[in-house]
This record gives C-alpha cells, sequence and structure tokens, in this order.
C-alpha cells in the first residue's frame, strides 16, 4: 500500500534520507509497519497524525535514538546520503552529529548558555578559543538568539524563558554543523510568541539544513512544511505537498484527521 | 464531507451557512421570476418589489461572508471544509450578482411600459433565454444542496445556449430597429434585459463550477466544457 500513497514530487529534488520497507518493534508491539518514504533535501517535512501513529518514533530511527533503549529493533533501511544508518557498522557518534534532534521539552544543561553550544562542539572538533567563540556566536545567531544572550553568554542556560531554551536547544543542535534537524514537537510547550520564532527559524534553516518536523498542531505543519506526510496505526497514510494534502488530500482518512472528522 | 466533525457546534456552523446560501439563492430566483413577469406584464406592484428585495440580497451576501470570516477565525478549517467555505464565499457573490442583473430588468421593464407601445409579445425568446437562466439557476442550487458534480457539469453546457439565445435576440432586434427607427430607445433596453439574463447564465456557471470545487477540488473555472465534465464524473 505504501509505494501507492507516494505521490509523485512536483519538484525534483535531491532525496536526502530514503526509507525503505521500515518496520520497527517495541518489543512486541510492532509500531511501524512498513514505511517508505523519501525526504527531500533543503525541505522541511512534517509528520503529522493521532498519539500513537508512530510519527515520533519514525522521527527517533533517523538518528537511531531509540538504540538507548533495549528491546527496541528497527528492520529494513535508511538511506542518509545512500548510507544506511540502520547497518550495524554504522558509527553511532558520527551519525548523531550528522543528524541533531530537538525535543518537545526545552532540554538545556546545567551550564552556562555559552558550555551550552560548546559542549556538543567539544566532543567532534577541538577548536581553538577564537574559533568556539566564532562557533557559539554563529550557532546563536542562527538560531536567532544571539541579540538575546549576548550580554549573558556566562549565565546559566536554565535562566532562560521557555522559548529562548529551546532556541538555545537548536543552536546546540546545529553547532556540530549536521545535515539533518530532526524537531519533535519543539514548539508545543512555547506560548504563541516563542512559536512563532521557532517556525520563523524553520523556515531559515532550511535554506542549509534537511528538517524533519513532527507536530501535533497542524495548522503549524501547514505553515512551516513544504512536504507532510499523515501517518495512522504505524502506516504511512498518505505523503505530498504539504498545501495538497490541506486543500485536497487523496485519502479519506487523511481528510477526516485534518478536518477534524477523526473519532 | 458526510461524517460528522468532533465538534457538533462546527456542523451547526457550517449547516447554518449552507442552508443561508440556499435561502439566499431562493430569494435570487424569485426575483428573476418576478422581474420576466414584470418585463411581460408591467405590472408595477411586481416591479417595486423586485427593486425592494434587492436590499435583502445584500444582506445576505454581507451576513454569509461574515459567517464564512467566523467559521475560518473560529476553525481554520482544512480540506472539504476549505474548499466548501470557499466556494460558499464566491458562491454569494454570483447571487448577489444575480440579484443586481433581476432588478436591472425590472427597472428596464417599467420604462419600456411606462412608454407605451411596445410589442412584447414578440419577444418571446427573451423569455426563452430567461427560463434557460432560470433553470441553471436552479439547477445550481440543486447541485450546491446536494453536492452534486455531475449535477453541476451538465449546467455548464447550458451556458453555451444562453449565449446563442442572446446573440438570436440580438439580430433579431436589429432587424426591428432598422426596420422602424421608433422602437429603438425599446429595443435598446430589450438589449439590456437580454445581456442581463445572459450575465445570469454566466453566474449560474460560476456557482456549477464553485460545486465541481467543493466535490472535486480540482479549480474548472476558465477550462473547456469537455474538461470540466471529464473531472466531474471522474
Amino acid at each position: 500500500m505504501n509505494a501507492a500513497v507516494l505521490q509523485p514530487l512536483q519538484e525534483t529534488l535531491a532525496q536526502k534520507i530514503q526509507v525503505k520497507n521500515l518496520n520497527f518493534y517495541y518489543g512486541g508491539f510492532h509500531a511501524l509497519k512498513d514505511i517508505n518514504l523519501q525526504i527531500p533535501e533543503k525541505r522541511v517535512t512534517a509528520f503529522i497524525g493521532p498519539s500513537g501513529c508512530g510519527k515520533s518514533t519514525l522521527l527517533r530511527t533517523f538518528n537511531r535514538m531509540y538504540a538507548l533503549y533495549p528491546k527496541q529493533e528497527a528492520r529494513g533501511e535508511i538511506l542518509i546520503d545512500g548510507d544506511d544508518i540502520l547497518s550495524p557498522r554504522q558509527d553511532l557518534n558520527r551519525l548523531r552529529a550528522k543528524v541533531g534532534m530537538v525535543f518537545q521539552k526545552p532540554t538545556p544543561f546545567p551550564m552556562s548558555i555559552h558550555d551550552n553550544i560548546a559542549f556538543g562542539v567539544r566532543l567532534y572538533e577541538s577548536l581553538s578559543m577564537r574559533e568556539m567563540e566564532e562557533r557559539v556566536e554563529w550557532a546563536l545567531r542562527k538560531a536567532a538568539l544571539w541579540e538575546e544572550v549576548k550580554d549573558k553568554l556566562k549565565q546559566s542556560g536554565t535562566s532562560l524563558s521557555g522559548g529562548q531554551q529551546q532556541r538555545l536547544c537548536i543552536a546546540r543542535g546545529i553547532a556540530v554543523k549536521p545535515e539533518v534537524l530532526l524537531l519533535d514537537e519543539p514548539a508545543s510547550a512555547l506560548d504563541p510568541i516563542s512559536t512563532g520564532r521557532i517556525e520563523e527559524l524553520v523556515h531559515e534553516l532550511k535554506n542549509d539544513y534537511t528538517i524533519v518536523i513532527v507536530t501535533h498542531n497542524m495548522q503549524q505543519a501547514a505553515r512551516v512544511s513544504d512536504y507532510t506526510a499523515y501517518m495512522y496505526l504505524g502506516e504511512m497514510v498518505e505523503f505530498g505537498v504539504t498545501d495538497e494534502v490541506f486543500i485536497k488530500p487523496r485519502k479519506k482518512e487523511t481528510e477526516d484527521y485534518i478536518t477534524g472528522r477523526f473519532g | 464531507m458526510g461524517t460528522e466533525h468532533l465538534s457538533k457546534q462546527y456542523d451547526n456552523d457550517l449547516e447554518t451557512l449552507r442552508s443561508g446560501v440556499l435561502q439566499m439563492g431562493g430569494l435570487v430566483e424569485s426575483q428573476i421570476r418576478g422581474a420576466i413577469d414584470a418585463f411581460a406584464h408591467g405590472n408595477q406592484d411586481l416591479i417595486d418589489q423586485v427593486i425592494a428585495n434587492e436590499a435583502r440580497v445584500n444582506e445576505f451576501e454581507v451576513q454569509i461572508d461574515d459567517d464564512c470570516s467566523h467559521i475560518i477565525v473560529k476553525r481554520q478549517p482544512a480540506a472539504s471544509d476549505l474548499r466548501l467555505i470557499m466556494a460558499i464565499s464566491k458562491t454569494v457573490t454570483d447571487l448577489e450578482r444575480i440579484g443586481d442583473e433581476a432588478e436591472k430588468i425590472a427597472r428596464m421593464s417599467r420604462q419600456i411600459h411606462e412608454r407605451g407601445h411596445a410589442d412584447l409579445h414578440r419577444f418571446a425568446t427573451v423569455r426563452h433565454a430567461a427560463d434557460i437562466a432560470l433553470s441553471m439557476l436552479r439547477q445550481a442550487l440543486d447541485a450546491f444542496a446536494r453536492l452534486d458534480a455531475a449535477d453541476a457539469a451538465s449546467i455548464i453546457r447550458q451556458d453555451v445556449a444562453i449565449d446563442t439565445e442572446f446573440r438570436s435576440i440580438l439580430r433579431q432586434l436589429i432587424t426591428f430597429m432598422m426596420e422602424d427607427p421608433r422602437t429603438i430607445s425599446t429595443a435598446l433596453e430589450i438589449v439590456w434585459i437580454a445581456k442581463a439574463i445572459e450575465r445570469i447564465g454566466d453566474h449560474a456557471k460560476n456557482i456549477a463550477e464553485d460545486v465541481i470545487y467543493i466535490v472535486k477540488g480540482t479549480d474548472v473555472r476558465h477550462t473547456a466544457v469537455e474538461v470540466v465534465e471529464r473531472e466531474a464524473l471522474s
């Protein structure tokens, strides 16, 4: 069924991530069923669907976040730039430097704003102090946070507001210069103004990164994404250009969900 | 469409909107009928009534558009709901314009009858064109009520018939004017009436296109009738 729901993309884009026949298990629970999907490079792709549909699970396979937990298993292929990241030979540290992730709740480290950014960079690169200063400023500017924190880089990251903390986490994610950014409900704990800033940021960042965002907020998916995937009960129901999915979905299940007829 | 929303209130709001369009459509239909009767018989009261009712048509338009804005702001409609609301907002504009055309026909009829000596039985073709326009509108409203794309597509073909009628009326009137220059004033007014009828057909066709957009999600404006029919029946 999955091959049938993949509509031809309107633009010819390089495919950053290719998911082929992916199945995922939480112990005995079959959480993702035969997922096939191509995620275009330097575009925003949104995963939508009701709770428990597997959208976060799918997102977490892209940097093998699930490998932290026992009894979780992915079968199939996930190619990033043609490399199968599910292969046992995959270096997880390198993968996570390439594929950054930001979570629903802001998770700043209990250290200064500066060190929050520098911490991750030190794991992968040895920069001079001057280079590090530049990298911190670059990341904070990219995350549209620099102007607000430039005079208090020594203050704790946890002293910032929720919205600022989330942008700090995004800055931390991009400081290691990843190629893919995974956002798992990045704005669901934020007020509308902070949400607006994050959405604006996503729009800016897609010039440089491939972004995949999971959101419960359908208007947010409609606003920020170029492509939308609707998932239900572990299956990929429909994948297409966002505007088309929201104006003229091809599947009745998608229509029912996005119009609020789901019940 | 079909199944209900999680929110009953949303369903009620959409239903109110739809029935508002149908009520407005009913009023506009009776306006055309009144205007055409007035043209045929010169009934002064009827003319006054059509002109007075035009204000009610306008009120409907404003009210329904306002309701559309409220639903958009409250519900952020998507997919078929979004298409329904977009289409309703356009449909009421077309209905309001039809209302304007009916008023125009009533005013022209008053002038013709005040001048007198109009040999109106010679203008059966005008009545015939008006009947087609009226039936197109009625069918368009039916298609809207039942969300029937195939029915909507058949209306679009009838518009071609009205355009043909209009050209034939025009030729006929030109002949009269050449035969007897005293008929020029009246003939010109009848040209305006025929033109108003032709415009009513165009607006009914627009409404039919809106119905296809709601049902199929395809914008069929400015496309060939054959393409529209294929799309509507797909």
